[in-house]
């Protein structure tokens, strides 16, 4: 007598479980393409904006043979990104970077122009710093605007009251820890990518523009927050 | 003595005399966690009312089959399948506010007010009241998180949905943002709605009717 009533139970479960798996994998191919589309548009928008004057990128590798070009489609490797202007010269390299924050992972993105050797450009990708205090790292125009012209030698630092040096970032007052996260991720990153790069001479080209992929620069501005919340920074 | 079982009541008891949040206290994980502002608020509310309302019109259609040693898990099952849909649509369409809502949106899942409907309603009606008893429901649940979200944003940043209320001049009350305003809020809508009940109950009224709540 038993086994009939477990067997249902199996049966219930088993249809159920096929039914939900089946719906999943459905809803799952369909947007897929959307949300992968939405991925690279918010890229593409980042990296351009950290990068003035791009118009067009690619992803570079780093492989065997130096940085060379992500070939279509391939995923993984550690690479950056490459900025181009209107007429197809280099612009300079957006790095992606991550690090701990106060409260969890700040993944950025930073310009760098090698000609100067200058950050030209940061944006946070993704933070859960306090609002109102740690978060000022991108809602603060006064300490996003620090690195639109950041000098990476001897290093990049962080300092508390107002920072004369080229390569000096002035702490948020409230919010030393996130400062500091962010000019530490920096720094990491720096250490690790700026012997790797090519100067901007031998930087990888564009490809010619018929295997181009269209972009659309001039998106939306502000932090990667958006959805309707002002930047109140004082 | 229950109440005799109409559609339109079964939906309009969620907004007020069942409201999940101010009067079953039930979701309050995101109730408190996502109502930092209007909108987050509102889309946590709405994507709570699809996963409810879809689950109980499937729960409530296929009761009769579903034994009840697996009912439950049936139930988690149907509930995180639309969970998930929910899930992958906000990533697909607005990804802004998936970003926002984070983690919360797949913990829709363990919200114990969808189950709490499953199980003490759908699970026991036919498709049109356990439909309308979800759909009111979610409304309510979406009312309080507009409601805290609100009052949140404009005290915590000047603003609602986005809206600058005040201009620059406005020194936003931080911890209204944070959790422990979050808390503050809720216990202040908490007295609200008890007083509110209260008030009409020594006015000869019913308190919150005659079923018990989940």
């Amino acid at each position: 007598m038993r086994l009939p009533e477990t067997a249902r139970l199996v049966l219930t479960l088993g249809i159920a479980g096929t039914l939900s798996g089946v719906t999943i994998v459905s809803t799952y191919r369909l947007t897929l393409p959307r949300i992968q589309a939405n991925q690279a548009a918010a890229l593409e928008r980042a990296v351009l904006e950290v990068l003035p004057g791009g118009t067009s990128m690619q992803r570079l590798v780093w492989g065997e043979h130096g940085l060379a070009p992500a070939a279509t489609g391939a995923e993984g490797g550690d690479s950056v990104y490459g900025g181009y202007d209107a007429a197809g010269g280099f612009v300079g390299y957006a790095i992606p970077a991550a690090g701990a924050g106060f409260q969890d992972t700040i993944r950025l993105i930073y310009g760098y122009d090698p000609g100067r050797r200058r950050i030209v450009g940061m944006e946070v990708l993704e933070s859960r710093e306090t609002p109102g205090l740690g978060d000022r790292i991108f809602k603060d125009p006064e300490f996003v605007a620090e690195f639109r012209d950041l000098a990476v030698e001897p290093r990049v630092a962080l300092v508390k009251g107002h920072g004369e040096g080229p390569n000096e970032v002035d702490a948020i007052t409230g919010a030393t820890i996130s400062s500091q996260a962010v000019v530490r991720i920096l720094g990491q990153a720096n250490e690790a990518w700026l012997p790797r790069l090519p100067p901007a001479a031998e930087a990888p080209p564009l490809p010619p523009p018929q295997e181009r992929r269209p972009v659309h620069p001039g998106g939306e501005r502000g932090g990667p927050v958006p959805g309707g919340r002002a930047g109140e920074g004082r | 003595m229950p109440d005799p079982i109409t559609p339109s009541a079964e939906l309009l008891k969620g907004l007020w005399r069942e409201n999940p949040v101010f009067v079953q206290v039930l979701g309050m994980c995101p109730a408190l966690a996502v109502t930092n502002s209007a909108v987050n608020g509102l889309a946590m509310g709405l994507a709570t009312t699809f996963v409810v309302v879809m689950s109980s019109l499937l729960v409530s259609s296929v009761r009769r089959w579903v034994p009840k040693q697996v009912r439950i898990s049936t139930y988690i099952l149907i509930i995180a399948t639309f969970v998930t849909v929910a899930d992958f649509a906000l990533q697909a369409w607005t990804p802004a506010l998936h970003r926002e809502l984070g983690a919360f949106v797949a913990l829709i899942v363990v919200n114990c007010l969808i189950l709490g409907r499953q199980e003490a309603f759908a699970s026991r009606h036919s498709v049109v009241p356990a439909v309308a008893d979800a759909a009111g429901m979610g409304a309510g649940f979406t009312l309080a998180l507009v409601m805290l979200g609100s009052v949140r944003e404009v005290l915590g940043m000047g603003s609602w949905f986005g809206l600058s209320l005040f201009g620059p001049r406005f020194e936003p009350w931080v911890v209204m943002i944070l959790p422990p305003g979050g808390f503050l809020m809720m216990g202040v809508l908490l007295l609200l709605f008890a007083c509110v009940a209260d008030a009409r109950r020594r006015a000869g009224g019913r308190l919150y009717g005659g079923r018990e709540a989940a």
